[in-house]
C-alpha cells in the first residue's frame, strides 16, 4: 500500500520545515540570553524579510542576491527602531510587560507592512531553478539545500560568534548578570540593541529562504513565529544545538503527523508539544540543569 | 359679455401655459428610482466588493447617461458592511428606513446575506445577492434572489468532465474554511450521481504552506485525478508541491482560484491545471454562437474603459444584479412587489455568471452550464471545449 519514498517524503518535508523553525527559534533565544525578553515580535520579522526582498525586486528592479541583502538591512533597521523606540525607553519594567509590548509590536508591524503592501499574497523566484531532485524516492526542491546550507551556516556562524569573538562573550556576560557585565565595562545597552540586530537579521534571512517556497504575505509571521517559539522552548532557550534539535523534532513529528494521522492535527502538534514540555520539562529536553537560564 | 368671454379666453390660455409648465416640471423632476447596495468596499472582503460596487456604480451611469427608466433617472444608495454581518444589518435598515430604496443588491459575502435576509423578507424588498452560499436561496425566500453561481455547478461541472475522461477514482483536497467545507460537501454529494469514488479525502490549514504530507498519502491512496477546493494562495502551493513530488495525475481546481494571481503565485506549476470558471475571463475565446458573448464583452470592455482595469466574477455578479433589476423596473415599475415578481419572471436572461431563468422554485437561476472548464495553458486561460 505504502509508496516505497513516503517515508522518506515525511521525513525529508519535515527537517526541511523544522530547519526553518529552528532559525526563528534562534532569534528568540539570543534575544533572550542577551537580555531576558521574550520577543513575541520575532515572526514578523521573518514576514519582512520576504515582504521586503518582494518589494526591493519588484520596485528597485534589482538582481536577487542584492535584494536579498537590502532586505536583511532593512530588517535589520527595523529591529533597531524596534529596540530604540519601544524597548530601551522603559527602565525598571518587569519582564511579562516587555512581553506584552513585543505582542504590541508584533501586531503593530503586520498591520503597517498590511497598509503598505496590501493583503496580497506574493511568491518569490526559487534561488536555483524549480526542478524537483529525487532522493530515495521521494523528491525535494533545490530552495530545500539552500534551506539546511543557510541553517547550517548560521548555526555554525553563531556558535562560533558567541564562544570566541568579544562582541559575543560580552553579550553572554551580559545575560548571566548585566550589572556585573557594565561594572567591568561592557555597554549592556548596546549589547541589548545588538542581540535585537542579529535576531532580526537572522529572522528575515529566514523569511527569504523559505519565500519561494512556501510565498508569504503580511500575515505569515503569527504562525511562523509560534513554531518558532515552540522550537526554542523544547531546545530550553539555547542559541546552539538544543534549538536546532527543537526545530527538527517539531518538523519531523508535525509532517509524520500529517501524514500517518490526520493534516487536520497538524498546528495541533506544535502545542500539544509545547504545552507538554512546559507542564514537564520547562528547562527544555537536552538541558542538564536550568542553572543556565537566566 | 365679450370682455368676459376674452378674459376667460386669456386666462384659461394662462392657465393652460401654466398648467402645462408645471407638467413639465413634473416630469423633468419625477423622482429618481432609488436603488440601494451593500458591498463590503471595505475590510477582508473588499477584493469583493470593490469591483462589485465599481461595476454597480457603471451600470447607474450608463443608463441615467441614456436617459434612465421610462425618463427616471436611477440613484445608488451604496453601503459598506465591511463584511461583518452587524454592520450589514444596521446597513440594511438605513436603506429601508431613511432612503426609501425600492430594491437592493448584494451583499457581496454569505455570512452578511444571511443576516440581512430576514430584515428584507419583513419589510417586502427585493433583494439580489452576489455572493455564492447555497443557503442563500435554497429553501426559496420569496424577496430574495442571487447571482453568484452555487459551489454544487462547479462540482457537476468537473465531474461531468471525469466521467467523459474515464476518471472514477479521486482524491480531494480541501481547505479547511468556509469555502473548502462546502466545496467537500458538495464533492462528496455529487459523487454517487457520476458515477465518482472519492478514496482519499485530505484538508489543510488556510495558513497551511507545505501540503507535502498529504499529496505523498494521496500519490499512495492510488487515485486517478486531485481535486483541491480552496482560495488563494494555498492551491498555489498544493500546484507547487505537486510539481514538486513528481505527481503526474491530472489537477483540478475550484472557481476559487479563476483569478490571474493564482497563475502568478503558482508559476511554472500551474500550468495544465484545469477548473471550472465563469465565463468572463475567457470572454474573448467564446464562440460566436454562446449566448452570453454580447453581454460578457460589453461588461469587460466597458468596465476596462472606466476603470482601467479588467473585470472580474464579482464584479460580473453585481452587473448581473443591476441588469436583473432594472430590466424587472423597466417593466413593472418602482413598486417593490411588483419588482419581486417580474424578477421571478425572468426567463434565459443572458448575463455575466450565466443564462438567469428564475422560478417560484428556483431563486438561483443558473445550471451547470453557467461554469466552463479552463485549462491553464503558457500562464494564461484556455477554454477546454
Amino acid at each position: 500500500m505504502d509508496h516505497p519514498g513516503q517515508l522518506v517524503q515525511y521525513v525529508l518535508t519535515g527537517l526541511s520545515n523544522g530547519a526553518i523553525y529552528a532559525l526563528i527559534g534562534f532569534g528568540f533565544a539570543i534575544i533572550h540570553n542577551a537580555t531576558g525578553i521574550l520577543n513575541f515580535a520575532q515572526g514578523e520579522f521573518v514576514m519582512l524579510g520576504g515582504m521586503f526582498t518582494i518589494f526591493i525586486l519588484s520596485f528597485l528592479n534589482l538582481p536577487l542576491i542584492p535584494a536579498i541583502m537590502l532586505a536583511i538591512i532593512f530588517s535589520t533597521l527595523v529591529g533597531i527602531l524596534f529596540e530604540r523606540l519601544a524597548i530601551r525607553p522603559l527602565k525598571n519594567v518587569k519582564p511579562l510587560s516587555l512581553v506584552i509590548i513585543t505582542i504590541g509590536a508584533s501586531i503593530f508591524i503586520r498591520g503597517a507592512a498590511m497598509l503598505i503592501w496590501g493583503k496580497d499574497t506574493h511568491a518569490l523566484p526559487a534561488f536555483s531553478g524549480s526542478n524537483p531532485l529525487y532522493v530515495y524516492g521521494a523528491t525535494i526542491m533545490p530552495q530545500h539545500l539552500w534551506i539546511f546550507g543557510i541553517t547550517i551556516m548560521i548555526i555554525i556562524a553563531n556558535k562560533l560568534f558567541f564562544s570566541y569573538s568579544i562582541l559575543g562573550k560580552a553579550m553572554r556576560a551580559c545575560a548571566y548578570n548585566a550589572h556585573a557585565a557594565s561594572l567591568v565595562g561592557i555597554d549592556v545597552k548596546i549589547m541589548v540593541l545588538l542581540s535585537f540586530m542579529v535576531s532580526s537579521a537572522i529572522g528575515s534571512m529566514a523569511g527569504i529562504i523559505i519565500a519561494p517556497l512556501t510565498m508569504t504575505s503580511y500575515d505569515v509571521g503569527i504562525m511562523l513565529g509560534i513554531k518558532g517559539f515552540c522550537a526554542v522552548i523544547i531546545g530550553g532557550m539555547s542559541s546552539g544545538l538544543g534549538t536546532v534539535l527543537g526545530g527538527l523534532l517539531l518538523g519531523l513529528l508535525e509532517s509524520l503527523g500529517a501524514g500517518y494521522i490526520s493534516a487536520s492535527y497538524k498546528d495541533a502538534i506544535a502545542f500539544i508539544i509545547l504545552l507538554l514540555i512546559l507542564f514537564i520539562r520547562p528547562e527544555g529536553l537536552f538541558k542538564q540543569k536550568a542553572t543556565q537560564r537566566v | 359679455m365679450k370682455r368676459g368671454l376674452f378674459s376667460k379666453v386669456v386666462f384659461s390660455f394662462i392657465f393652460t401655459m401654466l398648467f402645462g409648465l408645471m407638467a413639465g416640471t413634473l416630469v423633468f423632476a419625477a423622482p429618481p428610482v432609488k436603488i440601494g447596495a451593500l458591498f463590503s468596499v471595505s475590510g477582508p472582503a473588499a477584493f469583493l466588493g470593490e469591483p462589485e460596487r465599481n461595476t454597480a456604480q457603471m451600470v447607474v451611469d450608463e443608463i441615467n447617461k441614456t436617459g434612465g427608466i421610462k425618463g427616471r433617472k436611477l440613484e445608488l444608495v451604496v453601503i459598506d458592511t465591511q463584511g461583518d454581518p452587524a454592520k450589514a444589518v444596521q446597513g440594511v435598515n438605513k436603506l429601508i428606513k431613511d432612503n426609501k430604496v425600492v430594491a437592493i443588491i448584494g451583499p457581496s459575502t454569505t455570512g452578511d446575506s444571511m443576516a440581512v435576509i430576514p430584515v428584507v423578507e419583513k419589510a417586502g424588498i427585493p433583494l439580489i445577492s452576489c455572493a455564492a452560499g447555497i443557503k442563500i436561496t435554497e429553501p426559496v425566500k420569496k424577496w430574495v434572489f442571487k447571482t453568484a453561481q452555487n459551489d454544487g455547478l462547479a462540482v457537476a461541472k468537473i465531474y461531468e468532465y471525469l466521467n467523459k475522461q474515464k476518471i472514477s477514482k479521486i482524491a480531494i483536497l480541501t481547505v479547511s474554511d468556509g469555502f473548502g467545507s462546502s466545496g467537500r460537501e458538495q464533492l462528496a454529494a455529487h459523487a454517487k450521481a457520476f458515477g465518482i469514488d472519492i478514496i482519499s479525502n485530505e484538508t489543510y490549514g488556510p495558513k497551511d504552506t507545505d501540503m507535502t504530507a498529504q499529496l505523498t498519502k494521496i500519490r499512495a491512496g492510488g487515485a486517478q485525478a486531485i481535486i483541491c477546493w480552496g482560495t488563494n494562495p494555498g492551491p498555489a502551493v498544493v500546484a507547487r508541491n505537486v510539481k514538486q513530488l513528481g505527481i503526474k495525475l491530472p489537477l483540478f481546481m475550484s472557481h476559487g482560484v479563476s483569478s490571474k494571481k493564482f497563475i502568478e503565485l503558482a508559476g511554472p506549476a500551474a500550468e495544465g491545471i484545469i477548473l471550472p470558471s465563469g465565463r468572463v475571463i475567457v470572454a474573448n475565446q467564446m464562440p460566436k454562437t454562446d449566448y452570453q458573448k454580447k453581454a460578457l464583452l460589453s461588461y469587460v470592455n466597458g468596465y476596462k474603459k472606466v476603470y482601467k482595469v479588467e473585470g472580474d466574477h464579482f464584479g460580473g455578479h453585481a452587473w448581473d444584479a443591476m441588469m436583473l433589476l432594472t430590466n424587472a423596473i423597466e417593466k413593472a415599475g418602482d413598486n417593490p412587489s411588483a419588482i419581486r415578481d417580474q424578477l421571478e419572471k425572468t426567463a434565459k436572461f443572458a448575463g455575466i455568471g450565466g443564462t438567469f431563468s428564475y422560478s417560484a422554485q428556483d431563486h438561483a437561476g443558473l445550471t451547470k452550464d453557467a461554469f466552463v472548464l479552463v485549462e491553464i495553458k503558457n500562464q494564461n486561460w484556455k477554454l477546454v471545449k
